[in-house]
């Protein structure tokens, strides 16, 4: 026991340990810009759509499934805000249809992998396209102009009040990383997430409701994906069908890092947030210190393969 | 078929062992150029690790092989099939998406430039398919659209272009019709004519003397018998496979019954169960025996809800399940089951004990939706306690723990649900001798506090000692319920293995 406690310990520590390693190199290469107050600031409202995105790609992957579709969705919801301000709806409600429009998403993606029994990595595949086509559909194709709200102050870089000191979208990140962390740790449902994804005809012969299990952990996962794409519009001012492209590859990205297993059973929501921060940080101080973008991309997917062979070792012993 | 024939395969005093278990212990046997040799005895005799030796995929702790008078010891089942030796598995190892040509041809392409010359292979695949009677059967055909019997002999065919001259079949018959094994008897009698040695595994008795002419009984791990078929009646081999009759070790009165529990009346699933009929009493012990794919699982599972009831009714007292209702309406009424497959189906091996525990009944652990995490660790410890459960916490993952202990967990989930009735696929399969025991104790205890358990198990002897009552399970079919003291290991396997090929209306 003292060894799998220390094992766990190890998962759990090994992306902060990473993330450490991130700020002590950048931070005695670049030290005034690079630990500046602003700067950091800076980062951390940036992590704050692959975080959201990553909190509910975490209860996807530890279910042992995967959601290819949420950068398509994202900008979904950039749109349904957009349109909402547009035609005369007030922020609160532009920002409930677009969290909402998030949750349709994954109630879709979670009703086609379940119904017609299609693996997920393919379902949303193919929702990837469908829901980026919509966005553009809905969109006319092109960008949708809002009038000016107090939404776009979501992700200003210099909130106001002063007190809050970061921007409103980085507390959202905070307390919802809190609270689903728990749920996921704690919850009925986070232990159900966990049990299929550890091994899903266990799952059924204990008598679960999978499929519907499984519906609402998509449908959690869409309505976090819905305010990840709320926090893009702010970022944007504009509802974009073109935002947010590739983005879902970030949020698997972190949440890997982060030391979930792709095969399910593994996982825990802070770790993901780490996994965020170290990607956050990473682009970051490579912009700082003046590394170029192609070399970025190669250290970035190579820090991929190493933790995951770092954590397949670690398995191994 | 005359004595004058040279010996092809030769075995001297092979042993294996795994761990402290002997699964054979000195077996010698010879097989002449054209005969068909029937290797004969009950699950776990070792007739399996036999074959494995024999197609390389084990290597002997002691003992010698020969082919053809020269000594074989094949580094692996490539190696063995060079040397003229080809085991033809239960399970076909063919790619359905490729067409009968590709599937013969594959691993041995001719190539010129990178390109299959698909021309070169023909003449052989034609001469071998006409060696095997199917001639007629197009090259282009995708393997996956042919019947289990033909995609058998394409496997054949594969064991023969490799210039097979020992063939190895076990149970080459559990997944054919009548007319595709009577097909298989006459091609294997026709290889043998051609100079091969047949060793032909099966549990049928019309069915080894429908191809075999020699035959050797293995009984744990040693052969105990062997000579012509034709001079040993089916009741010599029964005996011989069983060996003496073992005394009962429990003194368990089958007369603490109370009312009935369980009820199944001609149930039919998908395949198997066919037409199943059983009653189970509270207090009681009933064991189903059979050979291995009789459909014994397949009966437990469509009484869970695991499998589709395709005909017939199971009912819990006054309640009787619908077919679409699932596996939760069972739990709800009282009925857990235990899987076969602890690793694959019934434990969640990377997770702690606790939740594999509580899984069927999280609620018992929860308030609103949260789960009470001493709650959890008080039901947990309860269990390990009550169950003597070796493990260093509540924490640590199920796969950490040893088979007998997994296997505690997997029952302890059951009590924890608190059900009436247990379901229990091989409860003792894959664990050491005293953990058995152990789990033995545990369920006669359980049926002496008044739950009503069925068990499914392969040892006779264990099945013998540990139930009130039991049935044999034949292709599907349940025989006559008698009390344990009413049967002996030798009438469970007469019975068990009387069938033919055939399925008896």
């Amino acid at each position: 026991m003292p060894e799998n406690r220390l094992v766990s310990t190890l998962r759990s520590l090994g992306p902060l340990v990473g993330l450490l390693l991130v700020l002590v190199l950048f931070g005695s290469l670049e030290p005034e810009k690079f630990l500046a107050f602003q700067n950091i600031r800076t980062v951390l409202t940036q992590t704050v759509i692959v975080g959201l995105g990553a909190i509910g790609m975490t209860f996807v992957v530890v279910s042992g499934g995967i959601d290819l579709s949420v950068g398509s969705s994202i900008a979904l919801s950039t749109i349904v805000v957009a349109r909402v301000l547009r035609d005369g709806g007030s922020p609160w409600l532009a920002a409930v249809c677009g969290v909402l429009s998030g949750a349709c998403v994954g109630i879709l993606n979670g009703a086609l992998i379940t119904r017609l029994k299609i693996a997920p990595f393919i379902v949303t595949l193919g929702t990837l396209q469908i829901v980026r086509g919509i966005a553009k559909y809905v969109a006319g194709e092109q960008k949708i102009d809002a009038p000016a709200s107090w939404l776009a102050d979501l992700m200003t870089k210099s909130p106001s009040p002063a007190w809050l000191i970061v921007s409103p979208g980085v507390w959202a990140l905070v307390v919802l990383g809190v609270f689903f962390g728990a749920v996921l740790k704690k919850s009925v449902i986070g232990t159900y997430a966990f049990a299929i994804g550890s091994n899903e005809s266990t799952a059924v012969l204990c008598g679960l409701p999978v499929s519907s299990i499984k519906i609402r952990l998509y449908a959690l996962s869409g309505l976090l994906t819905g305010l990840a794409g709320l926090m893009q519009f702010s970022r944007l001012t504009v509802g974009d069908p073109t935002a947010a492209t590739g983005l879902e590859l970030n949020i698997i990205a972190a949440v890997v890092i982060g030391g979930a297993s792709l095969s399910g059973g593994v996982g825990s929501i802070t770790s993901s947030l780490v996994g965020a921060l170290v990607m956050a940080f990473l682009a970051n101080g490579c912009n700082l210190v003046g590394v170029p973008n192609y070399a970025q991309e190669i250290l970035v997917g190579g820090i991929i393969v190493i933790v995951v062979a770092m954590d397949r070792s670690r398995r191994m012993t | 078929m005359t004595s004058t024939a040279p010996i092809r395969l030769s075995i001297e005093g092979v042993t294996k062992s795994f761990g402290a278990t002997q699964a054979i212990r000195g077996v010698s046997l010879n097989i002449n150029a054209g005969e068909v040799h029937a290797l004969i005895g009950e699950n776990g005799a070792g007739k399996s690790t036999l074959m494995k030796v024999l197609s390389g995929a084990l290597q002997p702790d002691s003992g010698t092989l020969f082919v053809d008078g020269e000594t074989y010891s094949p580094r692996g089942p490539s190696d063995a099939r060079r040397r003229g030796v080809a085991m033809i598995y239960q399970e076909l190892n063919l790619a359905p998406h490729l067409t009968v040509e590709q599937n013969l041809s594959l691993g041995r392409e001719q190539s010129q430039f990178g390109f299959v010359l698909r021309d070169a292979m023909r003449p052989q695949i034609y001469d071998v398919l006409r060696r095997l009677g199917i001639a007629d059967l197009e090259p282009d055909t995708l393997v996956g659209s042919l019947s289990q019997g033909a995609k058998q002999l394409i496997e054949i065919a594969r064991a023969l272009l490799d210039g097979a001259k020992v063939l190895i079949m076990d149970e080459p018959t559990s997944s054919l019709s009548r007319s595709d094994s009577l097909r298989l008897f006459e091609i294997t009698k026709a290889l043998a004519r051609e100079g091969c040695a047949v060793v032909y595994i099966s549990h049928f008795m019309d069915e080894l003397r429908e191809v075999a002419e020699s035959y050797t009984v293995l009984r744990d791990g040693a052969t105990v018998g062997s000579g012509l078929m034709k001079d040993v009646t089916d009741n010599e081999l029964v005996t011989l496979m069983a060996g003496r009759p073992v005394e009962r070790a429990s003194s368990h009165l089958a007369e603490n019954r109370g009312e009935e529990l369980l009820c199944v009346s001609d149930l039919s699933g998908e395949r198997f169960p066919q037409g199943a009929s059983l009653v189970l009493h509270r207090g009681e012990i009933l064991g189903i025996v059979g050979l291995v794919g009789a459909g014994r699982t397949e009966l437990l599972r469509t009484v869970f809800g695991l499998e589709r009831i395709r005909a017939g009714t199971v009912r819990v007292g006054a309640h009787g399940f619908r077919s679409s209702d699932g596996v939760d309406s069972r739990w709800k009424l009282g009925i857990g089951m235990v899987s076969e497959d602890r690793k694959g189906e019934g434990l969640m091996l990377d997770l702690p004990i606790s939740n594999n525990l509580v899984l069927s009944r999280v609620d018992s652990v929860a308030v609103n939706g949260w789960i009470s995490r001493s709650a959890l660790v008080e039901k947990t410890m309860k269990w390990i306690q009550s169950l003597d459960i070796r493990a260093s916490s509540v924490d640590a993952p199920v796969g950490s723990l040893s088979g007998g202990n997994q296997q505690k967990v997997a029952l302890a989930r059951l009590l924890h649900h608190d059900v009436d009735v247990l379901l229990l696929d091989e409860p003792t399969r894959g664990i050491d001798v005293r953990s058995k025991a152990t789990i033995w104790n545990l369920i006669r205890d359980l049926a002496a506090s008044g739950k009503a358990i069925l068990v499914v198990g392969s040892h006779l002897p264990e099945m013998l000692a540990g139930c009130d009552a039991l049935m044999v399970m034949q292709r599907g079919r349940l025989g006559e319920k008698k009390a344990a003291s009413a049967w002996t290991e030798h009438s469970l396997l007469v019975e068990a293995t009387a069938g033919s090929g055939d399925i008896h209306a």
